[in-house]
């Protein structure tokens, strides 16, 4: 199957070069946040992780 | 006075508009949902070839990433949803087949398919309740997925076992944090159309699924 890895790897190619501007863009554009403001996006992102390891327990 | 009484008026008509966005994208969500499963059935009962997942995916992109924006404000825009996440729910059957065969196979896409459910769901519910604005995280999300896909490009090449289970974590985190960033900029008037807001959405639990799969799928058969 190593024709499709190479399709697969062009798609994600396209895909970066496709979405670089965009990337770009957001990078200049987005509001810097303040300490509050990434703690209140780090609290969730380690609850999902503890539930995502708690899935794998459950396996 | 009367210009108080028009600040309420315009503050009440914006929420009001905001509250109409985020009613539509959750009711059009659930649809595509429920349409990509009954197409992610059809293509499991067809016997559908590996393949199918990696044609799909990308006709999905192409036509959400070129088409869609064409066609975004106009009733259009709702048809080409549902091709693009009934595509992308065909191009599941085969994986789904693939994860059904191995030994608790059935265990592992349940979960899968909950545990999903749960993030969105909670994700969802907790940009809601503290109508925090996540704009700031626009450029670190975008510059931590196009990493992501360079890292996913290598590992076509490099096949590390390892590197695909932290790869699909990141996956997870990032596609969580735009839960967070595609809610708020709904509640916060950044998107105002319905359309755009459902497949951005659809797209994070379509990833969250697909890289839940695989943790399940890699640890569950590691005994």
């Amino acid at each position: 199957m190593e024709w499709m890895e190479i399709i697969s790897a062009l798609a994600l190619g396209m895909f970066i070069v496709v979405m670089l501007p965009a990337a770009r863009n957001m990078v200049q554009n987005s509001p810097k946040g303040s300490s509050s403001d990434w703690v209140s996006f780090v609290v969730p992102i380690v609850m999902i992780m503890l539930f995502v390891i708690l899935l794998i327990e459950l396996v | 006075m009367n210009e108080n009484l028009s600040t309420i008026a315009r503050g009440s008509s914006s929420a009001l508009a905001t509250n109409k966005v985020l009613r539509n994208t959750y009711m059009l969500l659930s649809l595509t949902l429920l349409f990509s499963g009954l197409t992610a059935a059809l293509s499991m009962l067809l016997k559908m070839p590996p393949m199918t997942y990696l044609i799909s995916v990308i006709g999905g992109m192409v036509i959400a990433m070129f088409v869609l924006p064409r066609f975004a404000n106009s009733t259009a825009g709702i048809g080409i949803v549902f091709l693009i996440t009934g595509l992308l729910g065909f191009g599941l059957g085969p994986m789904l087949t693939m994860y059904a065969s191995l030994p608790n196979g059935g265990n592992v896409i349940m979960l899968a398919f909950g545990g999903t459910g749960v993030i969105f769901m909670g994700l969802s519910a907790y940009a809601l309740a503290t109508k925090k604005d996540f704009s700031f995280l626009g450029g670190f999300l975008m510059v931590g997925f196009l990493l992501v896909l360079v890292a996913a490009v290598a590992n076509i090449f490099m096949q590390i076992p390892a590197m695909s289970l932290m790869i699909s974590a990141v996956v997870i985190m990032i596609m969580s944090g735009f839960i967070l960033y595609d809610t708020s900029r709904i509640i916060h008037g950044g998107e105002t159309n319905y359309v755009l807001a459902t497949i951005g959405l659809y797209m994070t639990i379509f990833n969250i699924f697909i890289s839940l799969l695989q943790i399940l799928g890699i640890m569950g058969n590691d005994d």
